[in-house]
């Protein structure tokens, strides 16, 4: 109690003037100091916010046209495509086998942004009319693509031949990725629109050629050549083929079955999905595309685009 | 000064200012000299408070929230329910196969990738519309999730500020402008959409209709820091999308319009809001005219309008409200007697 009437009366005395006025003339002191040290905070907010939208460059690092994940059919270049992509997934919702899933943190500014992860579940072209292309608001899958034949989603490699079952002559019997995994497809023989789940279509082939059986492209380049055009309208038809099981001579004379990939292999990803072997002797490498030239109906119509 | 003009720039980060007297008009002047002979005590406001509450407590704020989660929830049984009414995610959606949207979003996607495609166009056009219409920034406290969020969090940060456990640090609002230009700026130099990266309300959008991400942990601490450390800190401070809302709500017919006669100055709204500058005008002596439209940096969430004890505080759709029902005649009842006694 004294010792605060003390300090009050040492304060008097200093000042020299009624305590009332006092305040008054301390007032602009200290309402400035704090219009500093606010102004001192808005700086560092700005610094941190900033440095945290930053951090989104660091997955990116070194590739910055390099994809780090397949993405749907249409994609534009990596660059563009993270440009350009608004992340509110419609081509999500409608995916009619649900392959497309929505980038996280960890991509940097890929976040919120669709990928397919073709070995859970590839696209399999069910919706013939790619219906995520037409879904996206943006143009980050371009409006251009309309046929799967010109979607450059990457390029099937057989990546470990070793472990492939037609390579080691082996045939396959049962259900190609076992009970558990429950990734669709879209058999035409049993119902054209809705794809069944992989585990309700049981295999059993003396050579496995489940890559080259359940190949979209392939599908639809043998309904061509029956004259039995996908959805009716045969520019769906693939000018060439994209993969086919062919009988190779070792030089040590040893002959055996392997899976072939030709240009007109789009990298969908259904035979990475399908590979009956533990790991996928077959892969995607979405940062590589066929060499074959696109139809004259995309290239005339991506002319009026730009 | 033009009114608009001032939204604008208070909108941008510059303070409220005091009018001088000669730009009160001078039927607010002899209500403002009417209120100084007239002495409002504790007793009275707390009874005022009371018989206001008694009738309507938080009407706006549940009709508000209701609007809020519905609005959200749409998006998310659409897709869940696959019965594509409302497609999408809040930065760009389809409402029965109409395109909308986000007009920050679009912006970020325009000068990033400096292209506009058709359908883009029709999205920002009816966004436009639609905000325009309804009052820009009514987006934030209507629609956007990140605002319910914040908003409980404030709650909790007031309970904690009252017991010393938590501050409240504040930043100068301009750095809202500050870091409107940076993201702008970023997207057009960099082409890509860094403000996407950290937007809160697209991660929780996305993270309602598609499933929980690890940007959720952005969000969370975003939250902590305004319970610990700043209130509301950014849809005050940083939030671009807020800026370019409110520029489109700046002529906009929705909004909350202030009386000064029956006003106590008692500063109730002021201590709800969000942005709590456009509410200078209840202060006394600060309003120029009877009624007066709130800023465009108003958020249209009816806090105030809630919490006014005299019904000071009011919705207005320019052309379609009436006018305050204050009679004419209680006007110019006012005693000007009073002005000669003094």
């Amino acid at each position: 109690m004294t010792q605060a009437t003390n300090d009050k009366a040492e304060q008097n005395q200093t000042s020299k003037k009624p305590s009332k006025k006092k305040t008054i003339h301390r007032g602009p002191g200290r309402r400035a100091q704090e219009a500093r040290r606010q102004f001192l905070r808005s700086v560092a907010l700005t610094v941190g916010v900033t440095s945290v939208s930053l951090a989104g460059f660091i997955p990116l690092k070194g590739h910055a046209d390099t994809r780090l994940k397949m993405r749907p059919p249409g994609a534009l270049t990596e660059k563009d495509f993270l440009a350009s992509c608004i992340k509110c997934g419609q081509c999500v919702q409608v995916c009619p086998v649900n392959a497309i899933k929505l980038d996280d943190l960890d991509t940097g500014f890929g976040l919120g942004t669709p990928y397919i992860e073709a070995r859970e579940q590839a696209c399999d072209f069910s919706c013939d009319g790619l219906q995520c292309v037409l879904a996206c608001p943006t143009g980050s899958l371009t409006h251009v693509l309309d046929y799967p034949k010109d979607t450059r989603m990457g390029i099937a490699k057989l990546d470990k031949p070793k472990i492939c079952l037609a390579v080691a002559g082996k045939g396959f019997k049962g259900i190609a990725r076992g009970p558990d995994y429950d990734g669709v497809l879209r058999y035409e023989d049993i119902d054209r629109w809705n794809p069944i789940p992989l585990k309700d279509h049981p295999y059993d082939v003396e050579i496995c050629d489940l890559c080259v059986q359940a190949c979209p492209i392939e599908q639809r380049y043998n309904q061509c050549q029956e004259g039995n055009y996908p959805s009716g309208d045969k520019n769906q038809c693939p000018p060439k083929r994209a993969i086919g099981l062919e009988l190779i001579e070792e030089k040590n004379g040893v002959r055996h079955m392997k899976p072939v990939v030709y240009d007109g292999c789009v990298g969908c990803g259904v035979c990475e999905m399908i590979c009956p072997t533990e790991q996928a002797a077959i892969v995607i490498d979405y940062n590589e595309v066929t060499k074959m030239p696109l139809s004259p109906e995309y290239l005339k119509k991506s002319e009026g685009h730009s | 000064m033009n009114r608009s003009l001032e939204s604008l720039l208070q909108l941008l980060g510059r303070a409220p200012r005091k009018p001088k007297k000669d730009e009160l008009s001078p039927e607010v002047q002899k209500i403002y000299f009417y209120k100084k002979g007239e002495k409002v005590t504790k007793a009275q406001l707390e009874a005022l408070h009371d018989e206001h509450h008694k009738n309507s407590k938080n009407k706006w704020r549940k009709r508000r929230w209701l609007t809020l989660i519905a609005v959200n929830l749409l998006f998310v049984v659409s897709y869940y329910f696959d019965i594509q009414l409302l497609e999408g995610a809040l930065t760009a959606s389809r409402f029965m196969g109409f395109h909308m949207a986000d007009l920050n979003s679009a912006l970020q996607v325009m000068l990033a990738h400096k292209q506009v495609l058709i359908n883009l166009m029709i999205g920002i056009t009816t966004i436009f519309i639609l905000w325009f219409i309804l009052g820009g920034r009514t987006f934030c406290s209507w629609v956007c999730p990140y605002h319910l969020l914040a908003e409980w969090a404030e709650k909790l940060h007031l309970w904690l500020a009252a017991r010393g456990l938590a501050k409240n640090y504040t930043f100068h609002r301009g750095v809202r402008t500050v870091f409107y230009i940076i993201f702008a700026l970023l997207a057009l130099l960099t082409g890509y959409t860094v403000y996407e990266f950290i937007s809160p309300t697209g991660i929780l959008s996305r993270a309602l209709i598609y499933g929980p991400t690890l940007a959720l942990a952005w969000v969370a601490f975003l939250l902590l820091f305004e319970i610990f450390l700043s209130r509301r800190a950014w849809c005050r401070y940083v939030c671009p999308i807020g800026i370019t809302y409110g520029l489109v709500g700046i002529f906009s017919p929705v909004r909350v319009t202030y009386d000064m006669t029956d006003c106590k100055h008692e500063g109730d709204c002021r201590n709800v809001c969000l942005v709590p500058h456009v509410l200078d005008v209840t202060i006394k002596n600060r309003s120029t005219d009877v009624e007066i439209g709130i800023g465009a940096d108003c958020t249209r969430c009816g806090l105030c309008v809630d919490a006014c004890p005299t019904n000071s505080l009011n919705f207005e759709f320019k052309g379609l409200t009436r006018k305050s029902s204050k009679p004419e005649v209680e006007r110019s009842l006012m005693p000007e007697k009073k002005e000669e006694q003094s």
